[in-house]
């Protein structure tokens, strides 16, 4: 699948597309197709999200992962600080990132 | 230490009206990100890959306690509790908002601190040698000429916008502890057979992906001509350095495909018509900052012996500290690489309790190395084991400076934006491997060095082990050298051969440690045997 | 023919078309040249005194080579106008001053408010770049 991804503008957090809005989880996100570039500029220019590009990824059941250690590692936090990320108190969320 | 005066501390206050009103155009849409991102840069704002980055500027490494206090309080009320001190002597926060930015840059401006050319294709932060004021070994303090030059080059005009980044750095004794052979320009400090002190200028060094170390362009710059020579050696760069390509736009590739004659030929010309403009400060500026950097009242008295009874400190004596210009004192270095930790990482507690340290017993400074390590510069002998007490109780008191556990690490894929491999679990793999203090004492003197990616921020070429993390199709591999060193005597670190996976990368560098081990003389360093004996023993250990 | 937003001089504003610099070498007569990134300013030196205006063409704002080219021919006498044209943007405009321009011609209109804010922005300066006519702080704190 291919997913949408980039920053918001004032918190500079990383941000999923999930097909209506922009979510911190990236296992919200949405197969955008081949409509991303289109969604890039209509998003950027209200400002919804800036820096925005697409990656590619994988949905099974257990939620979706970008194909590229850079974005798995956006996606969940630092590896050495797994106490930052968006699963704290999971010890095997780096195990998903490797 | 330099203290503002209302001119220096107008020119930040501008600074941070001027970044409110470029943050207040970006929200409100006036300006777009590629509009943006530029103007963010050259005030050490990134976007990385969690968040926006803030990159604070430590002139010269130099730090009072109130304003390392401040670093401590700005990690807790605008970040996540920790600051993460840098191989350019700065300190950067990872966990910024944009919007919060220039109240951050007001605070800072309250202790005559900034983030101005902390980043961008400007001249960045001079960095100095942390031991500055204190070494035994130096002819003059570095720092007032690196403060003469910080205020040349903050907004200079015409070089802000250069082919690429400048870094300078300015050291004045023979032992080189900045790296300066490795910066775009590196000044040193000497004396001339008059007894006079004037700057030798080298250009066109650096790291990144063509590691270059810079030839000296002139061996003695009367005072009285710094700002100018330093700005003909600029000029001929903003003319004539590449621009069609990112990577070949530093000025190590000018020198390089010039040849060094031939861009001193053209420095030289430039600065022969500079001086005819009256652009040079006159000798009672350099005067005026010099005297903010007379020594501090040392008492003559402070008795010179060291009382090294408890084996741990003895340990911690013996690694973390330097002779110091007066006898009853002594340099001690702070290690802010704990067995396992995060290399140059501290937490807001940690900041705030080695700026008291540096207010109680340093004469209010301490300072930031480029291994990503702090210094309490002038610290009496008599109160060193009460200091290394409350360290060893905050988790800082590791013995372990130049030693393999001294990694310098860049903050690699973990919070890089450009990084293609992780950098910081490699060096906690490593201090772990190598943790016991007998093993560290074994091995001695060993500079190793991670970058996550060929820009070398982790300056890996200059290790005496140098690790490099690159991405093997989307899979993080290390390739190993040996043999950098950025001391006097540098060199650049060659490659051993095919990469390996993070737990292998750890292995080899055991074995070669045990080669070291096994043919070491006398009191050669792993660097020495190194140089003498060549590759191949190493080679046949680790892939053998 | 591009439009001139700001000017800082008394003179009347010159219209001549702005000639390449390689064509301007044969050129005896024409008094205005557009220096592009890639030229050597100084290959105008010995031509100073008929020329009335020098634009300093500005592709991308981040190629910086326009700043050096403008302040080395003031710094050889120059007195013309002396014009930034193409991306010519707010927060570069007080530098742009501080190297020779005295005239900017951008690409897109600049919002007036926020330019008059650039162009005053700093009350003082550390360099003395002489071009600009203004005192260092160096030369504040030793007044002679």
């Amino acid at each position: 699948m291919k997913i949408l991804t980039g920053n918001d503008l004032k918190s500079g957090a990383v941000i999923w597309w999930t097909g209506v809005g922009w979510s911190l989880d990236v296992n919200d996100s949405a197969d955008v197709a081949d409509s991303g570039a289109a969604l890039i500029a209509r998003e950027e220019g209200v400002q919804n999200v800036f820096a925005a590009y697409v990656v590619d990824g994988v949905k099974d059941e257990t939620g979706v992962r970008p194909a590229h250690i850079k974005e798995r590692i956006r996606a969940l936090g630092p590896t050495v600080r797994l106490d930052l990320t968006l699963k704290p108190s999971d010890p095997q969320a780096v195990n998903w990132v490797i | 230490m330099y203290k503002y005066d209302e001119y220096d501390q107008q020119m930040v206050d501008t600074r941070v009206a001027e970044f409110r009103d470029q943050v207040r155009r970006r929200i409100s849409g006036e300006l777009t990100e590629d509009q943006f991102k530029p103007l963010r840069l050259q005030n050490g704002l990134y976007l990385q890959l969690h968040a926006y980055m803030l990159r604070v500027a430590v002139p010269y490494g130099t730090l009072n306690s109130v304003q390392m206090r401040l670093l401590g309080d700005i990690a807790d009320k605008y970040d996540r509790g920790y600051g993460h001190f840098t191989t350019r002597q700065n300190i950067q926060y990872n966990w910024i908002k944009l919007d919060e930015t220039p109240d951050i840059l007001a605070e800072l401006a309250t202790v005559e601190m900034h983030a101005i050319q902390t980043s961008g294709n400007c001249i960045r932060n001079i960095s100095s040698d942390q031991f500055a004021g204190a070494a035994a070994d130096e002819i003059v303090d570095p720092r007032p000429y690196a403060e003469l030059l910080r205020q040349w080059s903050s907004f200079h005009p015409e070089f802000l916008v250069l082919p690429r980044k400048f870094k300078i750095a300015v050291i004045a004794s023979e032992k080189d502890r900045a790296a300066m052979r490795l910066h775009d320009i590196g000044i040193k400090m000497v004396k001339n057979d008059a007894g006079e002190i004037g700057a030798q200028f080298y250009a066109g060094g650096g790291m990144g992906r063509t590691p270059m170390i810079a030839p000296m362009i002139r061996d003695f710059v009367p005072l009285d001509q710094l700002i100018t020579f330093a700005e003909a050696c600029l000029r001929v760069y903003n003319r004539y350095g590449r621009r069609d390509n990112k990577y070949k736009a530093r000025i190590k590739i000018l020198v390089h495909e010039l040849g060094r004659d031939e861009y001193v030929r053209q420095v030289e010309e430039e600065f022969a018509h500079l001086l005819t403009q009256p652009i040079e400060p006159p000798l009672a500026e350099l005067e005026r900052i010099k005297a903010h950097f007379t020594n501090p009242a040392f008492d003559a008295g402070a008795p010179d012996d060291l009382d090294i009874s408890d084996p741990d400190f003895r340990l911690w004596v013996e690694r973390n500290t330097t002779a110091h210009k007066a006898p009853g004192y002594i340099i001690a270095t702070i290690s802010l690489k704990p067995v396992g930790g995060i290399p140059g990482d501290a937490t807001a507690d940690q900041i705030r309790l080695m700026a008291d340290l540096g207010r109680d017993y340093s004469f209010d400074e301490l300072r930031v190395t480029h291994s990503q390590n702090i210094v309490l510069p002038h610290v009496k002998k008599a109160d060193l084991y009460t200091v290394w007490k409350a360290l060893d109780e905050a988790g800082i008191g590791t013995a372990n400076i130049d030693t393999v556990g001294d990694i310098i690490a860049c903050p690699g894929l973990d919070y890089c934006s450009l990084a293609n491999a992780r950098s910081i679990p490699v060096a906690q793999k490593i201090s772990e491997r190598f943790g016991s203090a007998q093993k560290q004492a074994e091995i001695g003197e060993l500079k190793l060095k991670i970058s996550g990616c060929i820009n070398a921020c982790g300056h890996h070429h200059a290790g005496h082990i140098g690790i490099l993390g690159v991405d093997k199709k989307g899979v993080e591999n290390y390739q190993l050298s040996f043999g950098g060193s950025e001391g006097a005597d540098t060199s650049l670190a060659k490659i051993t051969g095919p990469g390996f996976d993070e737990d292998g990368v750890v292995d080899a560098v055991e074995k070669a440690t045990q080669v070291y081990l096994a043919n070491k003389q006398g009191e050669e360093r792993f660097l020495d045997t190194y140089r003498r004996i060549g590759m191949d023993p190493f080679k046949e250990a680790i892939y053998g | 023919m591009v439009e001139v937003q700001f000017r800082f001089r008394d003179d009347e504003a010159v219209n001549d078309p702005a000639i390449t610099v390689d064509a301007f070498a044969e050129q005896t007569n024409a008094t205005a040249v557009r220096i592009e990134p890639g030229d050597d300013a100084r290959d105008l030196m010995p031509h100073l005194d008929r020329l009335a205006l020098i634009e300093v063409n500005f592709p991308a704002w981040t190629d910086g080579r326009g700043y050096s080219a403008a302040r080395i021919l003031r710094e050889a006498g120059y007195t013309g106008e002396m014009r930034a044209v193409g991306d010519v943007v707010i927060d570069m405009l007080g530098h742009l001053q501080r190297c020779g321009f005295d005239a900017f011609a951008p690409d897109k209109a600049l919002n007036p408010d926020d330019a008059k804010n650039a162009f005053a922005r700093w009350d003082n300066v550390y360099q003395a770049t002489v071009v600009d006519g203004r005192q260092a702080i160096w030369a504040k704190r030793h007044p002679a």
